[in-house]
């Protein structure tokens, strides 16, 4: 008969050691049992704020319940063990199970901490754990206007985020010592991290102690010990942990003073048959309160049972990274060493809200750990050189900014770490392990190397790491790293264009059978028509094209929640008659549409049925509109401010010409979307310098800027041409656009284009106005040629049948609409039904 | 109005039922050849469920699976492009890029949810499903 192990508590860790005793066998041996006290098998609480936002449960979910019988694991979810009898080897469960254990391993984790705050109990304090806690939050958010949490450490920040995802814009964080985030990071980069989360929304008072929780069966309000009052209407207490240890107890193993369950470096209790793993045990006066030491834990005593233990537990580096609220956080090595043991680096800058500190050692050899907030980019490598006793640069301020200016200094970066470098902390992978996997087994993508090492799927910090290690050893062996388009085609995406205009091809089918092999992917599909596009200007949906678009394109508009679509007619500079203003707002009544000003000065429509949008479109047209292509990688909008027609400040008319240059490049295809818009002055109200191409009017005609963006990585654009008249300013575009289209990669906006350039700036400048290659005048005839062939797609689609009866849901019921489709109220309006919430 | 499509499956229901078992087929005519564009999908209601029909042209097969994306629970497969990877046909969601085994269901970007797939034949101009 085979011996039984019994696992009490399903949470992360005592998932993790069921999966790792299955990895080593343990099935043959024994018969897994495991008991847990929530409802719901293990599931990720690291990233639980996800749930309000872009996860579901299922996606939370370390496994679903099927892996549990699939791997012969018996699972006893809502039955917590309540006693154990530790002469006989029993224990007892809350709804009566008894059953004998040849080796029982406590993963009881840990619950929150709440300080004895009278007014605790009342309704509206809640803790943070639990879905259960953060389906309680919910319901009681939606009444909820002024929120608080009490703690700023780790998890207080995550609760503050949690509530704001929730809605509650007027969010509070209340902590008691001077600094956030007192484990990780000092008071300078509290500062800074305060400064920063304050800016979104979040206010922080430090030092303060939270005396009394006020009001009658609900909470109303926070009384400070310093006099001050918070109204508040839900407040949620993260104070901090206290391992669950009351099963310990009962059983009579020992405890700490203050918690925990005492083991060994083998993780053994005081009974030598019981294990104690993750938040719950307490190891060498250490709680461990993070998800990778508890991972470690499991594995150890999983080879242990197993008769296959090779090593120890001696300590976990509680090194981390995280991004609080999208602002990056990190603490490694010894963080807080200080002079005289160390020499200390500290760069500071309040405006972009980033702080860096390093302890060097004394004489000046290795990095003994430091503190980034605001910008984490180099944790990963910093980290590798704390571990690993890496030499340091000479100047060792080069770690947090980089080396200006000399020669760059051998070999960098990833690829100079030892084999044994931890690479992921969370799945205990090392450098060796990934190259062994690349170099013998071929794993050389991140997707195959999560299947075969489970890298990356952890937190997921490790993953640039990861692929930077990939080129490196792809490098290192010869194979040449070539930016190809994807497993069927062997070619860049410059190299492709060149040979389809060589060989005049004009469908994604042709140019598959011509130059690629397999049967194409949703990588190849979009750039391959993007070229068709960008070269010949036909309808994207004739001649079987309509396949190879990504959705947005096949349907002519932009797939949103629930799989309705929006519609946006082109407004060009803005500009718009209010004759054609009734004629949106009746379109948008009639097919009960949700109706919003964009970014870019146009309206944009939401919540229309697939079916309908020929109809909506018959209707704009017929007002005189034209698609606004908000759909393609192609030309958006050309915002402008008003210029001299009424600005008092204006010195030429920036709004005739947005329109002109708005029409000259609508319908444009690109490697990616393009955006532009003019600025009547100085002023630059029309936000020209954070666009593709803008431009500014001076006394003399025009400031021509490119390769600037928003989005998550804003960038300024770069002036290129100054005092230009308004045909120089369109010839310098022309030549500028057809330069980006002819040699990006695909998806590649011009800021990161212009990145990768050899020569930057100064190139792009000796390409398009010097004319060192030669091409500007075939640059100008390209473009010429497609600002010729404009046609509107909307018009070619609703007046041609082959086009128009692909618009319905159902081709055996063209009439009907997708009855899944749900709209919920919002301010008179509707919005798309909340996705996390839908069962279908 | 009745739709020629919804007679012909309304006849088609009483005999699945008779045929009540799980190793039975009943080919349901779905829709025409023509209905599906080339080398893509169109979603087909088929006794109230959203049906993925895709004309694989370029390998000369076709394929049928649930129009839901498990991601997202999203009527949206239909819209996808699809493609191979390596061998495996398959198709990918336009709303987040995950894709599926046209042959398996499996997820191909590593989830764990999968998708149910259907036998589809072509008889002339009507393609049947076997649901």
């Amino acid at each position: 008969m085979k011996k039984k192990v019994v696992v009490v508590g399903n949470g992360m860790v005592g998932y993790k050691f069921c999966e790792k005793l299955i990895a080593k066998g343990g099935s043959e041996q024994f018969d897994i049992i495991v008991f847990g006290e929530e409802p719901r098998p293990a599931y990720d609480r690291v990233h639980l704020s996800a749930y309000f936002g872009e996860k579901t449960i299922e996606e939370l979910t370390m496994a679903p319940l099927e892996w549990y019988s699939e791997n012969q694991i018996q699972l006893h979810l809502s039955d917590p063990v309540t006693n154990i009898d530790r002469e006989k080897k029993i224990i007892n469960t809350h709804q009566g199970i008894s059953l004998n254990y040849d080796y029982l391993i406590l993963a009881t984790g840990s619950a929150p901490f709440v300080p004895p705050i009278p007014g605790v109990e009342k309704d509206g304090v809640f803790v943070y754990r639990t879905i259960e806690d953060l389906d309680m939050m919910k319901s009681h958010a939606a009444k909820s206007k002024i929120g608080a949490v009490i703690g700023g450490g780790l998890l207080g920040l995550e609760a503050a985020k949690a509530l704001l995802d929730l809605g509650i814009t007027d969010t509070h964080v209340i902590e008691f010592a001077p600094r956030l985030m007192p484990r990780q990071i000092d008071q300078a980069g509290s500062d800074i991290l305060k400064s920063k989360l304050s800016t979104l929304g979040i206010k922080i008072h430090c030092n303060k102690n939270t005396q009394e929780i006020a009001g009658g069966d609900t909470l109303e309000k926070m009384v400070f010990a310093d006099g001050e009052i918070l109204k508040v209407d839900m407040l949620v207490i993260s104070a901090g942990i206290k391992p669950r240890d009351e099963l310990a107890k009962i059983a009579g193993l020992e405890v700490g003073s203050r918690g925990g369950i005492l083991v060994n470096n083998k993780l053994q209790t005081s009974d030598e048959s019981i294990f104690a793993i993750g938040e719950c045990a307490l190891h060498e006066h250490m709680i461990y309160g993070l998800v990778a030491p508890g991972y470690e834990m499991a594995d150890i005593v999983a080879s242990e049972i197993v008769g296959n233990a090779t090593k120890e537990f001696t300590g976990f580096d509680m090194s981390t990274k995280l991004k609080l609220i999208g602002v990056d956080v990190a603490s490694f090595g010894n963080a807080f060493a200080e002079e005289p043991d160390c020499q200390t680096i500290i760069y500071e800058n309040k405006t972009k809200g980033v702080y860096k500190r390093v302890n060097i050692s004394n004489d000046n050899k290795y990095l003994l750990g430091g503190i980034l907030v605001g910008d984490a980019e180099q944790y990963n490598m910093l980290l590798q050189t704390v571990n690993n006793k890496l030499p340091i640069p000479a100047d060792p301020e080069d770690l947090i900014l980089g080396s200006r200016g000399g020669e760059s200094g051998g070999e960098s970066g990833v690829m100079s770490l030892p084999d044994e470098a931890l690479i992921c902390s969370c799945e205990a992978i090392t450098k060796g392990q990934i190259c062994h996997e690349v170099i013998e087994n071929g794993n050389d993508t991140v997707d195959t190397l999560k299947k075969s090492t489970k890298a990356c799927t952890g937190c997921g910090g490790c993953t640039p790491m990861v692929k930077d290690l990939i080129q490196g050893i792809l490098k290192s062996q010869g194979k040449v790293v070539r930016n190809v388009l994807c497993e069927h085609f062997e070619y860049t995406r410059q190299e492709l264009l060149s040979l389809v205009k060589i060989k005049a091809l004009k469908t994604y089918d042709d140019v598959l059978e011509d130059l690629g092999h397999g049967d194409g992917c949703e990588t190849c599909k979009p750039a391959v028509a993007s070229i068709l596009a960008s070269l010949w200007n036909e309808n994207v949906l004739e001649k079987g094209r309509l396949t190879a678009q990504d959705s947005n394109d096949r349907f002519l508009a932009n797939i949103q929640r629930g799989g309705t679509y929006s519609v946006v007619p082109r407004i060009p500079g803005g500009e718009i008659t209010p004759e054609k203003l009734i004629v949106i707002g009746e379109v948008a009544q009639k097919y009960g549409l949700y109706t919003k000003i964009t970014g870019g000065q146009r309206i944009d429509m939401f919540g229309a049925h697939v079916g309908d949008l020929p109809a909506i479109w018959e209707q704009l047209i017929e007002a005189g509109f034209e698609s606004g292509q908000a759909y393609g990688k192609s030309l958006r909008t050309v915002k402008s401010c008003v210029g001299t027609t009424w600005c008092r400040f204006g010195v030429q008319d920036a709004v005739s010409f947005a329109i002109e240059v708005e029409n000259r490049y609508k319908g444009l295809r690109s490697p990616h979307k393009l955006k532009s818009a003019v600025s009547g002055c100085i002023r630059e109200c029309a936000e020209a310098q954070s666009k593709d191409f803008g431009i500014i009017a001076t006394e003399k005609g025009w400031n021509l800027y490119v390769c600037g963006n928003g989005g998550s990585k804003p960038r300024h654009a770069e002036l290129l041409a100054t005092d230009v008249s308004s045909e120089m300013c369109l010839k310098l575009i022309d030549r500028f656009l057809m330069f980006y289209i002819k040699t990006a990669e695909p998806l590649q906006r011009t800021a990161p284009w212009l990145d990768k350039m050899e020569g930057g700036l100064a190139y792009l400048k000796s390409v398009v106005i010097d004319d060192v290659l030669g091409l500007n005048a075939q640059f100008e005839a390209d473009m010429d040629a497609l600002v010729d062939t404009y046609k509107c797609e909307w018009k070619e689609a609703v007046e041609t049948p082959e086009i128009r009866k692909r618009f319905v849901h159902f081709v055996n019921a063209p009439e009907e609409k997708d009855p899944t489709v749900k709209f919920e109220p919002l301010r008179e309006q509707i919005k798309a039904e909340d996705w996390n919430a839908v069962v279908k | 109005m009745i739709h020629l499509y919804e007679l012909f499956h309304a006849m088609m229901k009483p005999m699945k039922n008779m045929n009540n078992t799980e190793t039975m087929t009943s080919w349901i005519l779905a829709c025409r050849v023509e209905d599906i564009p080339e080398n893509g999908g169109a979603c087909v209601l088929l006794d109230g469920e959203q049906i993925a029909i895709y004309n694989f042209k370029k390998r000369g097969e076709w394929y049928a699976t649930q129009n839901l994306c498990p991601h997202k629970q999203q009527m949206a497969l239909s819209r996808g492009m699809i493609g191979s990877m390596g061998e495996d046909p398959k198709v990918a969601c336009p709303f987040h890029k995950k894709t599926f085994s046209l042959k398996s269901g499996a997820c191909l970007s590593g989830d764990d949810y999968e998708i149910k797939t259907y036998q589809v034949k072509v008889e002339g101009n009507e393609v049947f499903v076997a649901f």
